[in-house]
């Protein structure tokens, strides 16, 4: 590299507006990044009550949200939205006040 | 109580039932110990003078250590300790507020004595989110799994207490049944 020789704290200085610009693209693209709220089976909630929250929260029509419910069910976990951070934070909030099982995770 | 109907039209529809008796004394007995276990949560977190200063609510950041707790109020995510931790603390209080909020809703509804129940659809979503904390609660203390007979042997110390868990059941998927009719 260029700047191998040079002392530390130069190196540093030096580098410093250009990394400068680096870090905050990466962040934009992160928040870009799609999240997905994802659904867990659990022995409790009712297969019904799944679907009729899915098309509650989500708009789903009914067979979407039947799909997803069978999904659930049967592979032990579905992806029930996605979207940006604040997005499917909010919808992890719902599906939680809603009593599923629901957690967040990068898509 | 035997289901739920559908009576009236459009912004009429209602959604109705009757309770016996001793049917209203178990569901607010239930209730009632759900909210008061989401109340002892909501409590632990003493309120911090940065939370007086902003108004701010924040609330706890690790999990509950009661098991029930902990499924009434599940981590955020599972990929990142730090965000689930930082989610939990922000969204917590809000999460027990909107249970006990429901809680409530339906303790005021509940006819003392038996009788009967008319709700709003709006009313049947609260009914059917508050019916599900309690199911959750019943099952999680009664390790209910997905292979679960009917009944369990009369020795199991569980057993009676699964015959009020199956009858939440009947009442909740009564209640979505006859809400998914209603347009």
């Amino acid at each position: 590299m260029v700047h191998m020789a040079a002392p530390h704290s130069v190196d540093m200085r030096e580098a410093a507006p250009t990394r400068q610009v680096d870090p905050v693209v990466v962040e934009d693209s992160e928040s870009d990044t799609p999240w997905q709220a994802i659904v867990w089976n659990d022995p409790v909630n009712l297969m019904s009550y799944v679907t009729y929250v899915l098309q509650k929260l989500f708009g789903y029509p009914e067979p979407k949200a039947t799909a997803l419910m069978l999904d659930v069910h049967h592979k032990g976990k579905a992806a029930v939205s996605h979207g940006d951070k604040d997005k499917i934070e909010a919808d992890v909030a719902k599906l939680h006040a809603a009593g599923l099982w629901a957690t967040m995770q990068h898509a | 109580m035997n289901g739920w109907k559908r009576s009236g039209r459009g912004a009429k529809q209602r959604l109705v039932t009757s309770l016996e008796a001793q049917e209203v004394v178990v569901l607010r007995n239930l209730i009632v110990e759900v909210k008061q276990m989401l109340s002892g949560r909501g409590e632990e977190n003493p309120t911090d003078e940065l939370s007086v200063l902003t108004g701010i609510r924040t609330g706890p950041t690790s999990r509950p250590t009661d098991r029930v707790l902990a499924r009434l109020l599940p981590d955020f995510t599972t990929e990142d300790a730090d965000l689930a931790a930082g989610l939990r603390s922000l969204h917590e209080p809000e999460l027990i507020e909107a249970k006990n909020a429901a809680a409530s809703a339906v303790l005021e509804m509940l006819p003392a004595g038996g009788g009967k129940i008319e709700l709003t659809p709006e009313q049947a979503d609260t009914w059917l989110a508050a019916l599900n904390d309690v199911r959750l609660a019943l099952g999680t203390a009664l390790d209910v799994s997905e292979d679960m007979p009917e009944e369990l042997s009369p020795e199991d110390p569980r057993a009676p207490h699964l015959g009020v868990y199956h009858w939440l059941t009947f009442v909740q998927d009564a209640l979505v049944q006859t809400r998914m009719q209603v347009r």
